[in-house]
């Protein structure tokens, strides 16, 4: 079966492990969709979260091959389970005097921010699900995206409920 | 204590028991040859090309189960190792491969000599790593040897800068190390066991099918334990030949593309298939939709992720095979298991083995004409089944693979992953530095000996005494085989020798299909300071080969075998294990 898979993977944060995970993808004709890395709350262990579509049982086995690596201390993925995604967008979207409040209105049901303003466009800035930005990209796209720029999803696990 | 960089990590080789180094100086090693030099532990043996130090030290490694080291300059040195780092890889060998690299401060220039041997090598490594600084150094020599031997084995590359080969350190090897994205699993685990146990018993139609997992895990005797106490039927891997001797009477030899009719077809009418540290290989399933269609599979094999990578596996156990065949054995001896034997169709499965067995022998045409799978089986006979072998790739191979009776582990060394031709010489090379007590014979075609030819050198200025026997079929022969059974006969870019129009005529009528050979390879040998001799006839095979093993100095024999014989039994490319093809002679 092909499915989103969101991938998160903890590496030893040095040169030549990004290229090396890249790599595994790579060549195995997975396009990374997204790919977010950052430093954890060890400073010397890096996360990176990985969405790639493709086919399960060829995805078990890259996973099993991240396993194998030195560098790569844990690898979990995340389909079927409870978990927290979110990625951050910014886009500036064209804006003047009629569609500017329109615009303004839209950003606030969101529940996202304007952090540019200028005098015919606006940088508004969301974090959310990948549901959620489409969402909100679909009604700017009216207004006309100049250009966007996305950190690529990140990913935590829910906490036990009980 | 401080000392050089350099020198820190020849006294790392040494705390890690290195004995023998392979390799070639260039700029970017320069300070680690100069400690080398004065250093009276370790050899160094110069090859003539790196890609024969890396097949030297991988042969080394394979003969002893210890880890080969080479050492090659930055640049086209480095890139000179690739082929002979894939080749490990491909096969699990450990070795560790040190490369110099330009200095820190030019890394990224395009210095003179530089190339990103990390970049390069990185999906052919287990592990590799550029020393940026100099104090990472000794750790990661020790990181280097611990990964390349854990779990599955493999090669690790380690690219020192020139400068921090110059720089001081403070030498303090570690006893430990942790790695803690490293933790192979060593156990089984006991209810995979147990489970596994079960299914051996109550099988039907089993068969074990084993690999180069066995070898490297030392597991043979466990192996052979199973075997005996079972009465499995068992095959192997190319690259499991001699764990299980060859007269052992449950043995039914090699399976796959060139194995045994027999052994293909117990596979495919199996119930269980126990896979010992082996990866369902292309070349051993054949065509996969096809494969063992009614069997459960039990798998063994200490590398997740070759379980259920080719063919779904009904009972996975992670761990080393010689920890896991050792408790399976356990369970087997006791009651409860063997009562479990249903005795009549196991019966009735060797009779039907034992059927195909006399139906379809591994045999060739032994008539008075020269072939090769007669020479391999003279040889066989003439060491008493004794020496190291090692081989190149294609037919030669095959026919060492199919006539030679191996007895031991580490016997049999092969490029079996990669398939590297080239290999044949300087493996074993490095096999018989580490088991200079051994006969180590190379079985080469005419074609792969010549990809790593200059290491004649190598065995003849270092005093290494190995035998070459050349399967000379002026024909790249596998892939003339190939054409001629699927491509119509259309010989297109595989044979070796000159037009015989350019060459002119020829003299002596005895050689005159052969006047346009190049090169001559008595000639060559005798040049890089080996006996040559040159065989034509069957009954010049005995002496020669006698000849070769009683001479104190290397010996080339170059066999003039028939030009288009072929390898068989063979299952075609994308065909199931039991359409084969067999000699029609």
């Amino acid at each position: 079966m092909t499915q989103r898979h969101t991938i998160s993977v903890l590496v030893e944060n040095r040169p030549g492990v990004l290229a090396k995970i890249a790599g595994l993808f790579s060549a195995r004709g997975f396009n990374i969709d997204s790919l977010a890395v950052g430093e954890t709350e060890v400073s010397d262990v890096s996360r990176m979260t990985i969405v790639v579509r493709g086919d399960d049982r060829v995805l078990e086995q890259v996973e099993k091959q991240l396993n194998k690596l030195p560098d790569v201390i844990k690898v979990s993925d995340f389909v079927g389970k409870e978990y927290v995604e979110r990625d951050l967008v910014l886009i500036r979207v064209d804006a003047n005097k009629s569609t500017r409040s329109e615009i303004i209105e839209i950003v606030d049901i969101f529940r996202a921010k304007i952090v540019d303003v200028a005098r015919d466009s606006l940088i508004i800035e969301m974090t959310g699900d990948e549901e959620k930005i489409q969402a909100l990209i679909k009604l700017l796209k009216v207004y006309g995206i100049r250009e966007m720029v996305r950190t690529g999803i990140v990913a935590m696990a829910r906490g036990k409920k009980d | 204590m401080k000392m050089k960089g350099a020198k820190a990590l020849i006294e790392c080789l040494k705390k890690e028991g290195v004995e023998v180094i392979f390799g070639i100086p260039g700029g970017a090693v320069l300070p680690i040859f100069d400690y080398l030099y004065d250093d009276k532990d370790i050899r160094f043996i110069l090859s003539r090309h790196e890609q024969g130090a890396g097949h030297m030290a991988d042969g080394y490694a394979r003969a002893t189960g210890k880890v080969g080291v080479c050492i090659a300059t930055s640049g086209p040195g480095a890139t000179n190792l690739t082929t002979a780092i894939a080749t490990a890889f491909m096969d699990s060998v450990p070795i560790v491969a040190i490369t110099g690299q330009v200095m820190t401060t030019l890394v990224g220039n395009d210095a003179f000599q530089e190339a990103d041997t990390t970049g390069i090598t990185r999906p052919i490594t287990k592990y590799n790593v550029l020393i940026t600084k100099p104090e990472e150094l000794i750790y990661e020599v020790k990181k280097a040897f611990y990964l390349a031997k854990a779990g599955r084995p493999g090669p690790v590359l380690i690219d020192i800068p020139v400068d921090i080969q110059r720089s001081e350190v403070d030498f303090k090897y570690p006893d430990k190390i942790d790695v803690r994205g490293y933790k192979p699993k060593y156990e089984g685990h006991p209810k995979q066991i147990q489970k596994a146990a079960e299914a051996i018993s109550r099988s039907k139609r089993p068969i074990i099918y084993y690999g180069g997992g066995v070898i490297i895990s030392g597991a043979y005797k466990e192996l052979r334990e199973l075997v005996r106490i079972t009465e499995i039927p068992v095959t192997s891997t190319l690259m499991g030949l001699g764990a299980i001797e060859y007269d052992n009477p449950y043995y039914l030899g090699m399976l796959g593309m060139h194995g045994t009719v027999y052994s293909n077809r117990a596979i495919q009418n199996s119930d269980l298939i126990i896979a010992i540290g082996a990866r369902f290989d292309d070349r051993v399933t054949g065509r996969l939709d096809k494969f063992a269609p009614h069997a459960k599979v039990i798998h063994i094999d200490i590398d997740p992720s070759s379980i259920s990578k080719n063919v779904p596996v009904d009972i996975p156990i992670v761990g080393d095979c010689k920890n896991v065949l050792r408790e399976i054995n356990k369970l087997l001896k006791k009651k409860e298991y063997i009562s479990l034997i249903p005795k009549k169709d196991r019966k009735e499965w060797w009779r039907r083995i034992n059927e195909w067995k006399k139906e379809f022998p591994l045999k060739y045409k032994n008539d008075n004409k020269l072939r090769p799978q007669y020479i391999v089986e003279r040889i066989s006979e003439l060491t008493k089944g004794e020496a190291i072998i090692t081989t190149e790739v294609g037919q030669n191979q095959m026919w060492a693979a199919q006539f030679y009776k191996y007895k031991y582990p580490r016997q049999f060394l092969t490029s079996g992953g990669l398939g590297t031709m080239g290999y044949g010489l300087p493996s074993a090379i490095g096999a018989k530095v580490g088991r200079p007590e051994k006969v180590v014979i190379d079985i080469a075609g005419d074609g792969s000996i010549q990809m790593n030819i200059q290491e004649l050198a190598t065995a003849t200025c270092n005093k290494i005494k190995v035998i070459v026997a050349v399967l000379n079929n002026s024909f790249l022969g596998m892939v003339r085989q190939w054409q001629e059974l699927f491509f119509g006969k259309k010989y297109s870019a595989v044979w070796l020798q000159q037009r015989k129009k350019e060459y002119g005529e020829c003299k002596k009528p005895e050689v005159d299909k052969r006047c346009g050979i190049v090169p001559d390879l008595v000639k060559i040998a005798e040049s890089y300071g080996w006996e040559g001799i040159r065989v034509t006839r069957k009954d010049e095979v005995d002496s020669a080969i006698k000849k070769a093993l009683s001479s104190k100095n290397s010996v080339l024999i170059d066999f003039w075998i028939e030009e288009e014989e072929n390898v068989f039994p063979m299952v075609p490319a994308g065909r199931a294990l039991d359409e084969m093809l067999c000699d029609l002679g």
